[in-house]
């Protein structure tokens, strides 16, 4: 028997107070009917004694008091999949967008999904090849590895992360085994059709399942969008044994919708008034990426934040750095340079890379190299303080070549076409050559048996 | 549907993992309890007139209104005995690799697991008598938990009187009696080679001792400048990407502790695979063994549930506790406490407790003080002595050293490992700061490294930590008029502080003679370092300009000394020594011929 309930006791922004309910149970979906409007859902959030505090996917606009009957599920929000969602659009709750109607499920699978028991995982060594200097060579992308872009508005991370999609050669063998997730948190319309767009135009697009919540779209949907994206990651990555790349974006949306529902339940908030869980929350998304032992796919999630005002200490990039295995940072002085990607390296890192370069993986002189450029332009950075108080023509010549270190490595490594793609072999070469143009002693992170075989003691080297 | 007796109470409300129960007036403060129809593991966190508020440590999506709560009449308890080491627990003692068995690779809840394996048998020898006296905390019988590690089964810290019923050597499992104990009160008390212990409750033990002893990590920066004792307390604070994990992985390879109790509270699932995969292939540089022989990992990633988080960092330190009293040194890493406090500080929110500083509660310096103050060097009941150290890494909000965790943290720690950004930056790991790091261990340690070193260690750390001191002051002003414009003194100073930087205190991980370096090489580069300064500024002095030193590449050869000089032969410091020699002969031989000639 459906059992449904008249009337409701509050209404409070995006959420709707129940009063008396019985059988409720913590996370469950409600069934709202609206008088002259139509069906909306929702979820319980919070439950005392004789109250369910319930958010309105859809927004809680035309919702009266009186107006609305409410029925209870029995079970939490589940995503529908089948191998058919590839090529599909769907919206933040996962429910078909794109008017090619209603999914046949294999099954269905709760969005919070499970913790991925930290003893099942496999530890994930396999690089992928983006094609790009400044990733492969000094931040190397892991398959399994969550790599956030930390970014700013007006800044290139859209292109980034495309050309990544692009060139990222994520399989060794078969092309059918890879799939994209895309999931757009209250992003523009113009920025979820560029991404169709590039998808389309690589030819990838039946291999990409998209949950889109535009900036119009309810804020309430925000919270569900990454986490539905992610259960069919999980379902295409450990169910169907492909290899899963998910791109989020914008993450900041999505912390400022948890603020929003957090406030409208009057929590007490911590940092910027984001509430206590922040980092639990978003470790219960970012976690999900990863390589199961004994399966074959894996998920590797690149999600995307705008920091506001460029500010990386924000809690969203702050807590989100904490959690994932490293980030790149994009940099708008190199942008305003002109220099493309304009990955800031320095405070850019790749936590898995150290496992899973050198010999046997990429080359053996990969970890030396990649040191001691960044110790190199760490020096940069001194010299061109220094140069700024004295003057470029005052410095030591030691500095002097520094100086031009810095402008090659900017101008040669990291400045790429948005269509480049350079091998590693390219990449390690290129790092080669403009270490080259510094004196010997100057390359303290190198063994003697690399610089016996990759220096280029003619002096020739450089550009 | 609702089962409700005088026992049981029942859920009338859920917020996050914050369940509130009524009912039961008779549930006790930090009382275990069950909640549910799944029967999820709960803590009680406050009582009130006629609620009881419960956290529970699995997740509560699908819990009900009205389901009962069972009470279990105990506290959250660890269980003790062999089978410990080498496992992998979540945050309330539960195995994990048992959990993989059952509910596959995610982690279903409302697993009833035993802790240990009771099927187990193990190869006893039995060290008591029939008749003998009964005293706390007393060896019973011992067992080898791991081809490492012998594990001595303890009478519980309150059981004492007369041993009878004993049982001979031989194989048991740990639920079998092995003996009786007939107390004072003439109650007789069945003895195993398990007992449960609370886990908030310190285990007691006879006095504390003074520290005196190092816990040598293999790391210079940490055992030649800034050394923790065993026994001691440190903090690695540092903001995300300093290498806060790095480090703490390289303390719990190489620090000499007998055992190594590593909690990952809070942090990321792949560094437990990670763990998992490299440390069972390492050997312990002091019996030669796997790793994992003397490691017990305790897993709550950043992804399981908060308040297993607060857990997981007691459940670590009673098993420390438990090693401690078999007279064995544990180093406890904790990684890290401020997810910890982020547990504690979600939680208090959910009770809608007063915040303090940051939304953190104000209760958080004394759960801090609590925690800290169960390491220290001890006499254990049964006589026998054994430390606790521990190293907790703190994750500074916004990489701002003056929040409250890293504050609160400083107060009660007394070694201090500050982790650069810059250095970070740089890939100058380990990245701890030698500015704005400290040990006040140095006093009670210094008679200890006199004896093990040479006399002259206190001079020699003091004139590496000058030498750098004056290098960070010389670099103010070289940022602004350059390096070119110094006198050649100051020139080589900040030469010297380079070769101290690249070649003593930046440490290649990776490398098989740098990951980890015996204390006998790191104070013979520290000496060969001092040396070299001693005789280029008798050079310098005589009026040798810097560069000409550093033309002859004997600077460089000491930065790759840590490379070039295996850990088993140190005989290539003897060969520096007489390069340096050489250097400096030739040198002064020369100019002083050449001022000989401009002056005739």
């Amino acid at each position: 028997m459906r059992l449904e309930y008249l009337d409701l006791h509050e209404i409070k922004g995006p959420l709707v107070i129940l009063k008396d309910v019985k059988g409720a149970s913590y996370e469950e979906m409600v069934e709202f009917t609206i008088q002259g409007v139509g069906k909306r859902i929702g979820r319980i959030i919070r439950m005392t004694e004789e109250l369910c505090v319930v958010q309105v996917f859809e927004g809680t606009a035309d919702i009266s008091l009186e107006n609305t009957r409410t029925y209870l599920t029995g079970h939490t929000l589940q995503l529908p999949l089948s191998s058919e969602i590839l090529g599909r659009i769907f919206d933040g709750k996962g429910s078909p967008k794109d008017g090619l109607g209603d999914i046949y499920p294999d099954m269905k699978a709760d969005i919070n999904g499970l913790p991925i028991n930290p003893v099942s995982r496999k530890y994930p060594k396999n690089f992928i090849q983006t094609g790009l200097s400044s990733i492969d060579g000094l931040a190397t992308l892991i398959r399994g590895q969550k790599l956030p872009i930390f970014s700013g508005s007006g800044l290139p991370h859209n292109d980034l992360a495309v050309q990544i999609v692009r060139q990222a050669k994520i399989t060794d063998t078969d092309n059918s085994k890879f799939a994209i997730v895309f999931a757009a948190i209250g992003v523009k319309s113009d920025v979820a059709e560029y991404f169709t767009k590039s998808f389309k135009e690589s030819g990838v697009l039946e291999k990409v399942v998209m949950f889109l919540n535009l900036a119009d779209d309810p804020v309430v949907e925000r919270i569900t969008t990454p986490r539905c994206a992610l259960t069919a990651a999980e379902y295409l990555a450990f169910e169907k044994g492909m290899h899963v790349l998910v791109i989020m974006t914008d993450m900041i949306s999505y912390a400022e919708a948890l603020r929003e529902i957090s406030s409208s339940m009057e929590e007490i908030p911590s940092r910027k008034g984001f509430p206590g869980y922040l980092y639990s929350d978003l470790a219960s998304m970012y976690e999900r990426a990863g390589i199961i032992e004994g399966k074959e796919g894996s998920i590797t999630q690149i999600p995307i934040l705008t920091m506001p005002n460029d500010d990386i200490t924000h809690p969203v990039p702050d807590l989100t750095a904490y959690i994932t295995e490293g980030q790149l940072v994009l940099d708008r002085e190199l942008t305003q340079r002109g220099v493309y990607p304009p990955v800031s390296i320095l405070m850019s890192l790749s936590r898995l890379m150290k496992d899973s370069i050198g010999e046997g993986f990429t080359r053996e002189d990969h970890p030396g190299i990649a040191n001691q450029l960044f110790a190199s332009y760490a020096r940069v950075q001194e010299v061109r303080a220094l140069a700024s108080v004295i003057g470029e023509d005052e410095l030591s010549d030691t500095d002097k070549k520094f100086m031009a270190f810095g402008r090659a490595f900017e101008d040669r490594f990291l400045k790429q076409l948005r269509d480049e793609n350079r091998d590693m072999k390219k990449t390690l070469d290129l790092g080669w050559r403009l270490i080259s143009t510094l004196p010997e002693a100057e390359l303290d992170r190198l063994t003697p048996e690399l610089i016996a075989k990759y220096y280029d003691k003619s002096g020739r080297g450089g550009f | 549907m609702t089962e409700r007796n005088r026992n049981n109470g029942y859920i009338s409300g859920v917020s996050g993992p914050v369940v509130s129960v009524k009912g039961n007036p008779a549930l006790k403060m930090l009382e275990m309890v069950l909640v549910g129809k799944n029967r999820l593991i709960g803590e009680v966190i406050s009582v009130e007139k006629d609620k009881t508020v419960v956290q529970v440590y699995e997740t509560t999506s699908g819990l009900k209104n009205g389901e009962p709560v069972v009470s279990s009449g105990s506290p959250l308890s660890v269980t003790l005995g062999p089978g410990i080491l080498g496992e992998v627990f979540d945050g309330i003692q539960r195995p994990l690799k048992k959990i993989e068995e059952l509910s596959g690779s995610s982690i279903q809840k409302g697993l009833e697991i035993k802790t240990l394996d009771e099927t187990k048998k193990w190869n006893t020898t039995i060290k008591i008598k029939d008749g003998d006296t009964a005293t706390e905390g007393q060896i019973i019988a011992e067992v080898w938990e791991t081809p490492a590690l012998l594990h001595k089964i303890m009478l519980p810290p309150n059981v004492s009187g007369t041993f009878k019923n004993v049982r001979g050597n031989g194989e048991y499992t740990i639920v079998e009696v092995i003996a009786s104990v007939e107390t004072k009160k003439e109650k007789i008390i069945d003895i195993t080679m398990t007992h449960k212990w609370p886990v908030k409750k310190p285990r007691p033990f006879g006095k504390r001792r003074p520290v005196y002893m190092p816990l040598i990590t293999g790391q210079r920066v940490i055992d030649m400048l800034f050394p923790m004792a065993k026994g001691g307390t440190a903090a690695i604070p540092g903001g995300f990407g300093t290498g806060k994990t790095m480090t703490q992985h390289q303390l719990a390879k190489w620090s000499d502790a007998d055992i190594v109790v590593y909690i990952g509270c809070g942090e990321r699932g792949n560094e437990i695979a990670d763990v998992l995969e490299s440390f069972p292939k390492l050997k312990d540089p002091k019996t030669g063994l796997s790793l994992m022989n003397r490691t017990v990992l305790i897993a709550n990633t950043s992804n399981m549930p908060v308040a297993a988080r607060e857990a997981s960092i007691y459940t670590g330190i009673t098993i420390a506790e438990y090693y401690r009293d078999m007279g064995y040194h544990v180093a406890l890493m904790a990684d890290s406490t401020s997810r910890w406090a982020e547990a504690l500080r979600e939680i208090s929110g959910r009770l809608e407790e007063m915040p303090a500083e940051e939304g953190y509660p104000a209760y958080l310096p004394s759960r801090l003080s609590q925690f800290y103050e169960r390491a220290g060097y001890v006499q254990n009941l049964n006589g026998s002595e054994g430390s606790i150290s521990i190293i907790g890494a703190v994750s500074p909000q916004s990489n701002d050293f003056s929040e409250p965790v890293t504050q609160n943290t400083k107060r009660f720690t007394r070694c201090f490992w500050a982790l650069d950004k810059a250095l970070a930056y740089a890939r100058h790991y380990p990245a701890i700061n030698w500015t704005g790091s400290y040990s006040e261990y140095i006093d009670e340690l210094a008679p200890w490294y006199e004896e093990n070193t040479d006399r002259q260690y206190g001079e020699k750390r003091t004139e590496i930590l000058r030498i750098l001191q004056e290098e960070s002051r010389l670099m103010e002003i070289v940022k602004l008029i350059g390096q070119d414009v110094l006198p050649d003194g100051q020139k080589l100073t900040l030469e010297m502080a380079k070769i101290i930087r690249q070649g003593f205190l930046q440490q290649n991980a990776f490398h098989e003679n740098d990951t980890f370096v015996p204390v006998e090489k790191q104070y013979k580069m520290m000496s060969i370092i001092l040396y070299l300064n001693e005789k280029a500024e008798k050079l310098v002095a005589t009026g040798i300009p810097v560069s000409v030193l550093v033309d002859t590449g004997v600077f460089n050869e000491l930065v790759q000394m840590k490379y070039n000089i295996p850990n088993d032969n140190l005989d290539g410091f003897a060969t520096l020594e007489r390069r340096i020699d050489d250097f400096y002969n030739d040198l002064s031989i020369e100019y002083n011929d050449a001022r000989r000639r401009n002056s005739q």
